[in-house]
């Protein structure tokens, strides 16, 4: 929809942006904080500017306020936002409805979510368009069709039939981009967009969001924290930070010649130097021809699946969701009993189940899990979350206790301080590193990690995973480290298995399953890794021997 | 409909009949623990042992207690539900009309009821935490904190004695005409209505509230979305097995639990029926009201589960 009063070219200027929160901090009275500081920023028509920088930097907020929206109670207090030649602030409630799906169009980081569960597809994605009278009912859908088939979702004619549960996340993903280009807005808000998919679905679904935008002519702000991703879509960079502007420049200066520190150190965070540690002569725990489902399921999770973890050493675990990755460390510690196969730890069998394994067995396996939040009881102390395997397993209580608790903090980076302080108080990293704690507290032969770095930011996983290759150094614990990423495999991994629906298909040591040549599988897996080069998507894509399975 | 669903409703169908003769071991073993019997009750304190022996004999009282139950389960069963001690009539006859006097005041009691719960519930989420959401949870909660006779007499006071606008007494009879019966009850619906508004109305905001949470309703927001369209389209859909669940235990309650309304307005219920046969110590009468007390209860509770199995499309729309 082209606005006739708009100076030609220009689509958005958003000028000395300035976003306000209350916040209600137990025991405090509420007060005010600023999320975004004063943050101008123009964008084109047509064009791609990439929002980025790590939680909290305010990427969100800024693309929303192109809509007029505040998440939660937050509240835009100053600057204009000017779209298509006036300031959107000024027209009110009836303004921001008239532009919202219309002139501006949001596309959400988890499509799976952000679909009605009982609305069918095509009810939803044509509403907009409906609503804003801007089509008639059939004309929608042809155009809704039309655009299915351009981000090239199977069955263009009948997937709008479809509930969003019939339909798999990455398709979800398009669908929802489609549902923001069928009204023709001037600008789309890609908030990650592909960040809750798996590698080798978000190459796809990148792939076909960049040929409708290119395809379309609409312009986007396109919010993410992962450089790589959005170096293949945008014409300029924002680095945003604690909601200041770092550094604002096109897409080849931003990750080729970064002016500031903190771009810099966003360009190489993945970079950690570990020297492959050759597996030994015994492993310690051993799993052997392990088959597994959940319930009376005929369904497989695990088939026939045998690896080997040597003391000391890391062994990473990868594959999409569904391989079967986390479903193996429930059946080595006992949680999901293995229909066949065994376990071996020191030589000895492991009791299937997890209810008829010795406190001794329970105590050498320990598990950190991706949401460190909801892994710790909100209502202890990080004292209580760190001391209890000590009293648990070794009877520790007391002074003695607190001493072992306060050395344990100090071996995880964080001060003694901290012992009387809540989760809810910790920020997303050390809540992490609290749980890490509370698993080393054990003295354990093995850690479990199950994607222990996925809800991280990029700079603070980097320094988890610093302090887990530390800890492993002095203490001499093994991990399994479950990832869905490739790039946190190089740094921490000495030997890897590859997992692809229940079935290791490449095992060995780090070196050798990275070295080719490589089977289809894994193959499809290191080249959907976002590289951080201009043109990397569109090599990728040509180059690929297998479609992902998200498709 | 597809398979999965008509399972899930065969399941659920299957497990009401289950309890309902569960239900009805439980009543009949219960009026068996009571001191006496039927024949000590008819003939009285004076009775001679050989005339109690007689009248056992005769009412096959004497044979073991699961071939009476059998007996009386299969009457039941075929629409037999006995004879009433204190008056000699048959129940179900009785039964009959009272039934359908009670299920008319329901009606039309839930017929305000309902959909004005969900309306102000509606309205509360849109105004959430405004002036107008407050008046309308403590209007709602006032009303239902103060018992039922107490609203029930108010209501008499003014409409009846001050205003004389409706009957104070709810006399209705056979053949009576449609616009004089609705006259009859409009005080005793009245009553009813404000004693489950509460109930219904804070779940229905407390499950649409939940649902406001949700990544598809900020989605509807961002499409431009009026805040009572995306209430009505995108929230309540979503919001609607709670809903069902709080509304048919209401409507159950509207069946069951009149009794106090009923004795107000001297409205010739089920529930008055029970009352007056509770204290002449009919026990067949109270095994039939039981009955269809708990059949009631127990069907539109399968209503109230077949409802929320429907409303999930995951369920109504396999993959």
């Amino acid at each position: 929809m082209a606005d006739s009063k708009a100076k030609p070219g220009l689509l958005l200027d958003i000028r000395n942006l300035r976003i306000e929160a209350t916040v209600f901090p137990p025991g405090e009275p509420p007060k005010n904080i600023v999320l975004v500081h004063d943050v101008s920023l123009t964008l084109e028509k047509g064009k791609v500017l990439g929002l980025i920088g790590e939680s909290g930097a305010g990427k969100s907020t800024i693309g929303l306020s192109s809509m007029g929206y505040g998440r939660g109670g937050v509240r835009i207090t100053g600057g204009e936002v000017i779209l298509n030649g006036r300031d959107i602030l000024k027209g009110g409630k009836d303004g921001f409805r008239k532009l919202r799906g219309r002139e501006v169009c949001y596309v959400a980081q988890s499509a799976a979510a952000a679909f009605n569960p009982a609305h069918k597809l095509m009810d939803q994605v044509v509403e907009a368009t409906l609503l804003h009278g801007t089509a008639t009912r059939a004309e929608a859908e042809k155009r809704a069709v039309a655009l299915f088939k351009k981000l090239s979702l199977p069955n263009p004619e009948t997937i709008g039939e479809r509930f969003p549960h019939q339909v798999s996340g990455g398709q979800l993903q398009r669908v929802m981009t489609a549902m923001a280009l069928c009204s023709e807005p001037d600008l789309i808000v890609f908030d990650e967009p592909t960040t809750a998919l798996d590698v080798t679905t978000q190459i796809d679904v990148l792939a076909a969001i960049k040929d409708a935008i290119h395809d379309t002519h609409v312009a986007a702000l396109y919010i993410t924290h992962d450089l790589a991703v959005v170096a293949q879509v945008s014409d300029e960079i924002m680095v945003l930070r604690h909601g200041r502007l770092v550094e604002w420049g096109g897409t080849r200066q931003i990750i080729k010649e970064p002016r500031q520190e903190y771009t810099n150190a966003l360009v190489s965070v993945h970079e950690i130097e570990h020297a492959e540690q050759k597996p030994g002569t015994t492993p310690f725990l051993s799993v052997k021809n392990v088959t597994a489902a959940y319930g009376r399921s005929h369904i497989k999770v695990l088939k026939n699946v045998s690896v080997d973890i040597y003391p000391g050493q890391t062994l990473a675990v990868v594959g999409e969701s569904g391989s079967g990755k986390s479903t193996l460390a429930r059946a080595i510690t006992g949680l999901l009993p293995p229909e066949e196969g065994t376990v071996t730890f020191d030589g000895r069998p492991l009791a299937n189940r997890l209810a008829d394994r010795p406190k001794e067995d329970l105590r050498q396996l320990q598990m950190i899990y991706q949401m460190a939040d909801v892994a710790m009881n909100p209502r202890q102390t990080v004292g209580t979350i760190i001391g209890r395997p000590l009293e648990f397993y070794f009877g520790i209580r007391g002074r003695e206790r607190d001493k072992r608790v306060a050395e344990l903090l100090d071996k995880i980076e964080m001060g003694k301080g901290f012992s009387d302080r809540y989760p809810a108080e910790l920020s997303g990293g050390q809540k992490q590193r609290v749980c890490i704690a509370r698993s080393l507290a054990a003295k354990p032969k093995l850690i479990i990690c199950d994607e222990v770095t996925s809800a991280l930011d990029p700079l603070v996983a980097h320094g988890i995973l610093e302090l887990l290759l530390e800890l492993q150094k002095e203490e001499n614990v093994a991990y399994l480290f479950i990832t869905h990423d490739l790039a946190t495999v190089k740094s921490i991994a000495d030997s890897i298995a590859v997992m692809y629906r229940g079935e290791v298909v490449r095992y060995g040591p780090k070196s050798k399953v990275l070295t080719p040549p490589f089977d289809a599988y894994t193959d499809l897996l290191l080249s959907s890794v976002p590289e951080m080069e201009i043109g990397w998507l569109e090599k990728a894509i040509k180059g690929r021997r297998m479609a992902s399975a998200g498709n | 409909m597809s398979s999965p669903i008509l399972k899930l409703v065969a399941q659920r169908v299957a497990l009401g009949i289950l309890l309902l003769l569960a239900v009805s071991v439980l009543i009949f073993a219960g009026t068996q623990i009571l001191p006496g019997d039927v024949a000590q009750a008819i003939l009285g304190q004076s009775a001679t042992p050989e005339s109690l022996a007689n009248l056992r004999e005769q009412l096959g009282l004497n044979q073991p207690a699961y071939l009476r139950y059998l007996h009386w389960l299969g009457g039941v069963l075929t629409g037999d539900l006995g004879t009433a001690m204190s008056s000699g009539q048959d129940i179900a006859t009785s039964i009959k009309s009272r039934l359908w006097n009670t299920l008319f005041l329901a009606f039309w009691a839930a017929i305000v009821a309902v959909p004005l719960a969900i309306i102000l519930g509606l309205i509360a989420v849109r105004y959430r935490n405004g002036w107008v959401d407050k008046l309308i949870s403590g209007l709602a909660l006032a009303s239902t904190s103060f018992p039922e006779f107490f609203i029930g007499y108010v209501l008499v006071y003014f409409f009846a004695v001050k205003w004389q606008i409706f009957p104070g007494i709810s006399t209705v009879y056979d053949g009576m005409p449609f616009g004089e019966r609705m006259q009859a009850i409009a005080l005793p619906a009245t009553a009813l209505t404000l004693v489950v508004l509460a109930h219904m109305m804070r779940m229905t905001r407390a499950a649409i509230l939940n649902v406001m949470q949700s990544a598809y309703v900020e989605t509807a927001e961002l499409k431009g979305l009026s805040a009572f369209n995306v209430i009505r389209k995108h929230a309540f859909p979503n919001a609607i097995a709670p809903i069902i669940n709080v509304v048919m235990l209401n409507l159950a309650y509207l069946i069951v639990g009149v009794v106090v309304v009923e004795v107000i307005f001297v409205y010739p219920g089920m529930g008055q029926y029970l009352v007056d046969h509770v204290t002449k110590r009919d026990v067949p009468v109270v095994q039939a009201v039981g009955l269809i007390f708990a059949a009631v209860y127990i069907s539109l509770n399968i209503i109230a589960d077949i409802g929320a199995i429907v409303a999930n499309p995951r369920l109504r729309h396999p993959k």
